[in-house]
């Protein structure tokens, strides 16, 4: 089994994956931006988020339901949120007796506890849908033409280029242990130990991969050596935006800021 | 989920943008001394060892081991990345490992990554850092000295980070101090534990299998004893503040209010038209459910034209 099918990169054509990378990052991040600018409480403007969060997903091909699946991803973290509930000051709203105790809910709790959510969800498929129809590779282009440090992305591009052979090592170790782990049913004859045991055998596994790592990075680095490489990081320039491109950027910027101002106008 | 052993990662949506922004900012400072420092100790090195380590960590995400029942004890990596690195590199690779789990895997969201970069690659090595280093002055390089160090620098990194991220919450308004603080520490104090028992066996079998590894790291890098005395710091001052943050939440209220003050100086803006935002309807409920009715309706309507335009594209493409 390899790993690959973690790479969330869906291959199809569509309008959003032709759109230039660097614009998709940078209205994704813009669009994440102002999900969070906009005011606890302002439904219809969340409503609009949704819309166009939708209609992306639908224009990429990528399909809402594959960015609704792993949008569940954002679920966990909400439970943080819940207690705003009954904690935030405002009218009494529903009482709630759990043995001795008594919670109220607020209306205000309920409407900051339900935004946070609805933003984190709504942000969460702008990244999905940005690196479901952006390949990896073009997403460091991006990054670079927004000046993260040339380094820091060399680094990102290595690291993704051995992730899925790393985690390969990584799923090849657990299943040797898995196969040595079976249970014959048979007293005395059980393999694994205590929790102590069971923590030491994992640690020698994560030791045995770090060495790994640092043993394939000494053969990349001679690799790289013997191609010429000298400390310094060249890459291709980078190409020139088209001019509908720009009109993309501009025009989902200027969307963007109106929503911003529009919810601070509509919603007090 | 599968890489996410603790709930460290926050999502989108969960920070104030203000703090988000300050956070940003100290961890990129950071990060870019941190480039700098390893660039001049590694040189040409740098990217393919810091980004294969980087990748190993990663993966080293996935082993876990059984506690008891359903549950597993997993690694988060900054500990063992600073005990064999160094604080600069580990703050490296930390960075590049959170970085990717947001970017790619949505572990953690984009606009609060800066925040994700400061707990983990910053306050999780720093603190490990400190740790290691007095715990193996105390008890000494031996094997015994380094494991316990070991054990201590992995608890406590999580542990920080934890109270890192919930004191974030708490000011951000997303979860009340009083809860999310006892919370996170309770949950992380436990979570710690199995960080620390895989990094003693990581420690174990690296000592056996490699001892010059451990005594590579033993070299005192530039700048290490102001990592030991940040993570000091960071450390003191969130133990500290927890308990006072949990028992007497005034205080962050206070901070969350001027956090506060960016959104209600726009106030007067929105004031100017109070009665004209659903003109002909005075009820306000009943105004709600118009404007929410429409607003499915909008949303319906922009979906299903994107989708309508694009299926007939397809089948005249076809």
């Amino acid at each position: 089994m390899h790993i690959h099918f973690l790479d969330p990169y869906q291959e199809v054509s569509s309008p959003i994956h032709r759109t230039d990378p660097r614009v998709k990052l940078v209205l994704s991040l813009a669009f994440i931006l102002t999900t969070a600018l906009i005011p606890i409480g302002a439904w219809p403007i969340y409503i609009l988020l949704v819309a166009i969060i939708f209609s992306a997903a639908i224009l990429s091909s990528v399909g809402i339901i594959y960015v609704l699946k792993r949008a569940v991803l954002a679920f966990p973290f909400m439970l943080a949120a819940l207690p705003l509930v009954f904690t935030t000051p405002g009218l009494p709203f529903y009482s709630l007796n759990i043995g001795p105790w008594e919670l109220t809910m607020t209306l205000a709790g309920v409407t900051r506890f339900i935004s946070i959510a609805l933003k984190s969800w709504i942000s969460v498929q702008a990244a999905i849908l940005l690196t479901a129809t952006t390949p990896f590779p073009d997403l460091l282009v991006a990054m670079r033409a927004v000046r993260v440090p040339r380094l820091i992305v060399a680094i990102f591009g290595l690291m993704w280029r051995y992730l899925f052979v790393l985690a390969d090592e990584a799923l090849r170790l657990i299943r040797a242990r898995a196969a040595r782990s079976g249970d014959s049913g048979i007293t005395g004859f059980n393999s694994g130990g205590s929790f102590t045991w069971r923590a030491q055998t994992a640690g020698g596994m994560a030791g045995n991969l770090f060495i790994r790592s640092l043993e394939r990075s000494d053969r990349i680095y001679v690799a790289m050596l013997s191609r010429g490489y000298d400390g310094e990081v060249r890459t291709m320039p980078l190409p020139e935006m088209k001019v509908s491109n720009w009109i993309v950027l501009i025009v989902g910027g200027m969307i963007l800021s109106l929503l911003v101002i529009f919810s601070y106008l509509v919603v007090g | 989920m599968l890489f996410s052993p603790t709930a460290l990662h926050i999502p989108d949506g969960f920070l104030s943008v203000l703090l988000s922004i300050v956070l940003w900012v100290i961890s990129m400072t950071i990060v870019a001394y941190a480039l700098r420092r390893v660039g001049k100790d590694l040189g040409e090195r740098q990217v393919p060892l810091m980004g294969l380590l980087a990748a190993g960590i990663f993966a080293g995400q996935m082993l876990n081991f059984t506690v008891i029942g359903g549950t597993s004890g997993h690694l988060m990596g900054a500990a063992i990345a600073t005990i064999l690195m160094g604080p600069w590199a580990a703050i490296l690779i930390m960075t590049s490992v959170v970085s990717i789990q947001a970017l790619v895997f949505q572990d953690g969201g984009l606009l609060v990554l800066g925040a994700n970069i400061f707990n983990m690659a910053i306050v999780g090595v720093t603190v490990a850092y400190m740790a290691y280093r007095t715990v193996i002055l105390i008890a000494g390089k031996k094997k015994t000295g380094v494991l316990i160090a070991g054990f201590m620098a992995a608890w406590l990194s999580i542990e920080i980070a934890a109270l890192s991220v919930a004191i974030q919450l708490a000011i951000s308004n997303t979860s009340p101090a009083n809860l999310a603080i006892p919370a996170m520490a309770g949950v992380h104090a436990l979570i710690g534990i199995g960080e620390g028992l895989i990094t003693v066996g990581a420690l174990a079998f690296l000592l056996s299998a490699r001892p010059d590894l451990l005594q590579q790291s033993e070299a005192p890098q530039v700048g290490s004893k102001m990592v030991w005395l940040v993570g000091l710091l960071v450390a003191v001052s969130l133990v500290i503040a927890s308990p006072l943050a949990s028992t007497n939440p005034d205080g962050l209220e206070w901070v969350a209010m001027q956090n506060g003050f960016l959104v209600s100086a726009q106030e007067p803006m929105y004031r100017i038209i109070p009665d004209y935002l659903y003109p002909g309807i005075s009820n306000e409920a009943l105004a709600t459910i118009v404007a929410g009715i429409l607003g499915i309706v909008i949303v319906f309507g922009v979906s299903i034209g994107v989708a309508y335009t694009r299926r007939n594209r397809q089948t005249s493409d076809g």
